[in-house]
């Protein structure tokens, strides 16, 4: 397992696409450094051969049929938007 | 008059809205009464829509009367007329639906979720939008982006978290019963804290469709409060299969305050499992004395007592961690700005909009917690951090299975500790993140848990315990819960507000 | 030196069904901005996404038509990445267990000549994997503008081995792959909608070698003679870096097939780390052998198989298969026209020219058309016994491809039917040459071409209903006499 030291908080930050102040940047890596060494111990356990459980009671095949329901009007799917123009999200510029 | 209804439990208040000795508009309005005297000082809502709640309470009336001039004489439904408290990650069509956090500050939901629904089909009034922390990640309610929840019982203390704001609205009257949602104890927790019942059902037992998923694997809405047949009776209302949860699971959902009656009649001696690890290092002493108080009550009732062993249990916070935290890097990536949400006015483009967004919108511990699940996701560390943790959860389920192989139902603390100051842990997340280490492994293994009422400490505070579960025996798990209700009155007192 | 290509395509193709992948909002094309949506597509806090089985089925289906092994058991993975037409900011993908692993596309390379039929070959797959389409941003004035319609809608992604050396194989390689999800049913492939999407990655290597070249992912190949061209102009592109003694550069290329120019695309996105994990709000699908049994029931012939055996049980040439096959509805027409009349090559021939050419002039698909099966057969058996002439049967088949009536009632309405009088003819032929005595001498002077003078006479006296071939016997008949 990494060391804590292993966070390269500003790579993964960026991943996280979150600006961090200065002033976080030095809790975070303290705060979370702690966490990681915290969490080092499950280094000591022995998993070989232990399948990981990502759904504690997994059933298969759930699904539903094909059938079309009605959605949200065009009024209520913008009407949390911060921003909208002809029906429409609008977002700054994407550079392609 | 007035403030006793507020304190009445579900089943009380059903018996009397049945007889016509209140009305659901006159309930209401004491629950708004009661509210508006004492959340200045308790800070247990975000929000709450009078009008709305009375429109639904006339319209609960409405339908009592019709019922009675149809003259069938049967009684009500439970839940008809009664005031649920929802936690604020809860979806309400037309209400805010914040989590606590800037990032959805004005957001309104233009649905309902599953649990809302099933609660509007029981006739239930869907009451207030209650105070959180920020996208349920804490332990206190200290991280709401809005207002500290104060612990009724003492209000320079938190009162426990993340259903902060439910757990402190049924203990100080404000609601009648509440729902919250439990992640790594964020039900129990706060219900131990402020001296009301909480559990958290079976993972899929209800559905988590219109839940702001925190941990997707994790989460589970559950009842609060003031008895054992109340919580049951909610949890008849919010279970079941949903097929807009694919994790819900479909299985018939039994009256589980009638299977509980059932159970307690037969007189059915409990064969009760004592970790030995949820008894070290970390527990408080009176915290500790009262729960060896009340398992020794169990030893009078006739209930066998054993010592089990759940020896991975030290590495349950830890496996919890990443995989909360992981779940929750992704599951609040679409708090961006774009559909709907708080937007930064500073960006200048597609790119530079989320990082200010984010910024912006969430506060500490959210960030905190995204970065870390960021990290242990990203490419190179998935291996040592997410497969090895789900690796340990599979080492953690087994040892509960291993245990229910001898034992109905497991017997533990809720919280190490009583209520603590508020500011007192803030700075240090890690002492914060091991206040749910006996918590955590219900939900990674997910299994039901209940905090119950099991004293108070000499300086007053509030002190629970927890049982523990077999999956999708939510019913034997009450019944264990009542059994020690019925023979003490902790549940009784009440908060000096 | 000779190079030579190596061509990976990775081909997205829409599923058809009536919801999305995950949530039961109407999937759909061409529908007002934003009316296709619902709390899950837009990502609301609280929402969850349960699959959708006909999007299942299809996948199922598409990896047995092509050969795949089809996973017992699989999961479904979240792809983390921001984008502003992600509304949940990741997409559901199938990370490391895709439901079909394999399996091959057969691909008809070109003839020697539009008429001759070319090699064919099998293009390797290395998996198909099922995920959900994103929204469409479009680019306004200093703002893009996002419409989430097409977010959500079910898109299987098909990803061939670096199998294919030319930009006709690619093509040849889209054009069966098309043929194959048509016939399946699976997506109507109109590439135009956005409901095949093909990107492709190219390398260049001294030919002979066995080791790949760098790479370049060429995007944008937003139509089939796009596919072609752009992927001929990236390998001319690397021959030519090579040649000069430069280095093919890894990256992502955009071709513009309007100008037949690419362009590198400098992402302002840092380096991709999806951080790929188990979506934990999806349980697994096991495909056990039933649920195969029941959709392999259901597939149909594939396109070359039925060429094959069109060509084989009809006789029908190369010529008119090959227009017929890449259509599977249009060959069913086909098989059913020539049942209805016993004579295949016929029918064949009426549809694949005269149909095609009257739909695509009316700009009309085949399931509109007044033309039926029945139509055609019985023009063809008209024809056949003589009763109408061909030059009038291509009136009878304009006519009812316009009003729909069945040829007979054509035939009657417009008094087509083929003029049969022997004794008439013999008259007309008679006055013919009786008019005309400079040409009976030439003819009889073995101007062979001197017959054509009386047929024009015969042909205005009969009105355009008499056979060629019988004035012409008839003529000759006279002349000799």
């Amino acid at each position: 397992m990494a060391k804590p030291e292993d966070l390269r908080l500003d790579h993964v930050a960026s991943l996280a696409r979150i600006a961090l102040t200065p002033d976080e940047k030095v809790r975070f890596a303290t705060q979370l450094g702690d966490v990681l060494a915290y969490v080092a111990q499950l280094n000591e356990v022995d998993v070989s051969g232990v399948e990981p459980t990502a759904h504690a009671f997994p059933v298969v095949n759930v699904w539903a049929q094909d059938i079309a329901e009605p959605g949200l009007s065009v009024e209520d799917a913008l009407r949390n938007a911060p921003e909208k123009r002809d029906n429409m999200f609008v977002v700054p510029k994407v550079v392609e | 008059m007035s403030e006793e209804l507020c304190h009445s439990t579900i089943a009380d208040l059903s018996r009397l809205l049945d007889r016509g000795g209140v009305s659901a508009v006159e309930l209401m309005r004491a629950v708004i009464a009661r509210t508006k005297e004492v959340d200045g000082r308790v800070g247990a809502f975000n929000s709450f829509d009078e009008a709305d709640a009375l429109a639904q309470a006339a319209a609960s009336d409405e339908r009592r009367s019709r019922s009675r001039t149809a003259g069938s004489g049967a009684p009500g439904r439970p839940l008809e007329g009664i005031p649920i408290g929802l936690k604020d990650v809860i979806a309400v069509a037309g209400q805010p639906l914040t989590a606590s956090s800037r990032m959805l500050e004005h957001f309104v939901s233009p649905y309902d979720a599953t649990v809302t629904r099933k609660l509007r089909d029981a006739g239930a009034i869907c009451w207030g939008r209650l105070n959180l922390d920020e996208f349920a990640m804490g332990s206190s309610t200290e991280n709401s982006a809005f207002r500290t929840t104060s612990n009724p019982w003492d209000l320079e203390r938190v009162p426990g978290g993340s259903s902060g704001g439910s757990a402190a609205a049924v203990a100080a009257g404000e609601a009648i019963a509440a729902l919250g949602s439990d992640t790594g104890g964020s039900i129990r927790q706060p219900a131990a804290l402020c001296n009301v019942v909480g559990m958290k059902p079976t993972y899929g037992r209800v559905s988590r469709y219109g839940l702001i998923a925190f941990a997707s694997s994790l989460d589970q809405i559950g009842p609060f409060a003031r008895s054992v047949e109340d919580a049951a009776c909610l949890l008849s209302a919010i279970s079941g299969h949903d097929r807009r949860d694919s994790t819900s699971v479909d299985l018939g959902v039994p009256d589980y305050g009638a299977g509980m009656a059932a159970l307690a009649q037969s007189g059915r001696k409990w064969r009760l499992g004592i970790p030995k690890e949820y008894f070290g290092a970390g527990l408080d002493p009176e915290v500790g004395a009262a729960v060896q108080a009340a398992i020794d009550e169990y030893r009078r009732l006739g209930c066998e007592i054993r010592e089990v062993s759940l020896p991975h249990t030290k590495y349950a916070v830890g496996a919890y961690y990443i995989i909360a935290t992981a779940e929750c890097s992704s599951n609040l990536a679409r708090y961006d700005g774009v559909r709907y949400g708080h937007r930064s006015r500073d960006a200048t483009d597609a790119i530079d909009i989320y990082f200010k967004t984010r910024a912006e919108g969430f506060g500490p511990e959210v960030k905190r917690r995204i970065i870390l699940g960021t990290y242990v996701l990203s490419s190179g560390y998935y291996d040592a951090f997410y497969l090895r943790a789900q690796k340990v959860r599979t080492l953690i389920r087994r040892d509960f299975l291993e245990a229910y192989k001898d034992v109905d139902a497991i017997v533990t603390p809720t919280s190490p500790t009583p209520a603590f100051r508020k500011g007192e842990k803030a700075a240090n997340p890690l002492a914060m993140y091991l206040n749910d280490i006996y918590t955590i492994g219900v939900n990674l293994a997910g299994l039901p848990g209940i905090s119950i009422p099991c004293g108070f400490t000499r300086g007053g505070l509030p002190i629970g315990l927890q049982v523990i579960g077999q999956p999708f025996r939510e019913t034997e798990l009450l019944a264990v819960a009542a059994a020690y209700e019925k023979v003490t009155d902790w549940r009784m007192r009440r908060p000096p507000l | 030196m000779t190079y030579e290509a190596v061509i990976g395509l990775e081909v997205h193709v829409q599923l058809k069904t009536r919801s999305k992948m995950f949530t039961r909002v109407a999937a759909g094309y061409g529908h007002p901005e934003n009316t296709l949506t619902d709390p899950v597509v837009l990502a609301l806090p609280g929402t969850l996404p349960v699959m959708n089985k006909e999007a299942l089925d299809k996948i199922v289906r598409a990896g047995l038509l092509l050969g795949c092994e089809i996973a017992p058991e699989c999961k479904w993975d979240r792809k983390n990445y921001f984008y502003p037409d992600s509304p949940k900011n990741y997409q559901i993908s199938q990370y490391d267990q895709p439901l079909c692993r394999g399996g091959f596309v057969e691909i008809e390379l070109p003839g020697p000549a539009r008429n001759i039929m070319g090699e064919h070959r099998r293009i390797a797959l290395t998996r198909i994997h099922l995920e959900e389409d994103v929204g469409k941003l479009s680019h306004g004035e200093g703002a893009s503008l996002v419409d989430f319609n097409r977010a959500g809608t079910p898109l299987m992604e098909i990803v061939s081995e670096p199998v294919i050396h030319s930009a006709d194989e690619a093509f040849a390689y889209l054009t069966a792959l098309k043929a194959v999800m048509i016939y399946g049913g699976i997506s109507d492939c109109d590439m135009e909608k956005g409901q095949l999407r093909c990107d492709a990655n190219i390398s260049i290597r001294p030919a002979g070698d066995a080791a790949l070249g760098t790479k370049v992912e060429l995007k944008n190949l937003n139509s089939f003679s796009f596919v072609r061209d752009g992927i001929a102009h990236e390998v001319r592109r690397q021959v030519a870096v090579v040649g000069s003694g430069g280095k093919v550069v890894q990256e992502t290329r955009d071709y513009d097939g309007q100008t037949g120019e690419s362009k590198s695309l400098r992402s302002k996105e840092m380096a991709h780390d999806y951080r790929y994990f188990p979506d934990p709000d999806l349980m697994p699908v096991r495909v056990d052998e039933a649920w195969k049994e029941s959709i392999r029931t259901g597939c149909p012939e594939l396109p070359f198989d039925k060429q094959r055996r069109l060509q084989k049980e009809y006789g029908v040439p190369y010529t008119i298969t090959s227009v017929l096959v890449p259509d599977r509805a249009l060959s069913d027409f086909f098989e059913e026209a020539a049942r209805l009349c016993g004579r295949p090559q016929a029918a064949g021939n009426w549809i694949a020219n005269d149909l095609l050419r009257e739909l695509g002039a009316a700009k009309l698909e085949l399931a509109q058309s007044r033309v039926t099966p029945r139509h055609v057969a019985e023009l063809v058996v008209l024809v056949e016994t003589g009763a109408i002439l061909s030059n009038a049967a291509k009136e009878v088949f304009i006519d009812m491809f316009q009003t729909g009536d069945l040829p007979d009632a054509v035939v009657a309405r417009k008094g087509l039917r083929a003029e049969t009088n022997p004794d008439e003819l013999e008259r007309w032929c008679s006055d013919a040459i009786a008019a005309n005595p400079k040409s009976v001498a030439d003819f009889k002077s073995g101007k062979e071409s001197a017959i054509n003078a009386f047929k024009g006479p015969v042909m205005r006296a009969a009105k355009g209903k008499a056979d060629p071939k019988r004035v012409d016997e008839t003529l000759r008949r006279l002349l000799a006499g």
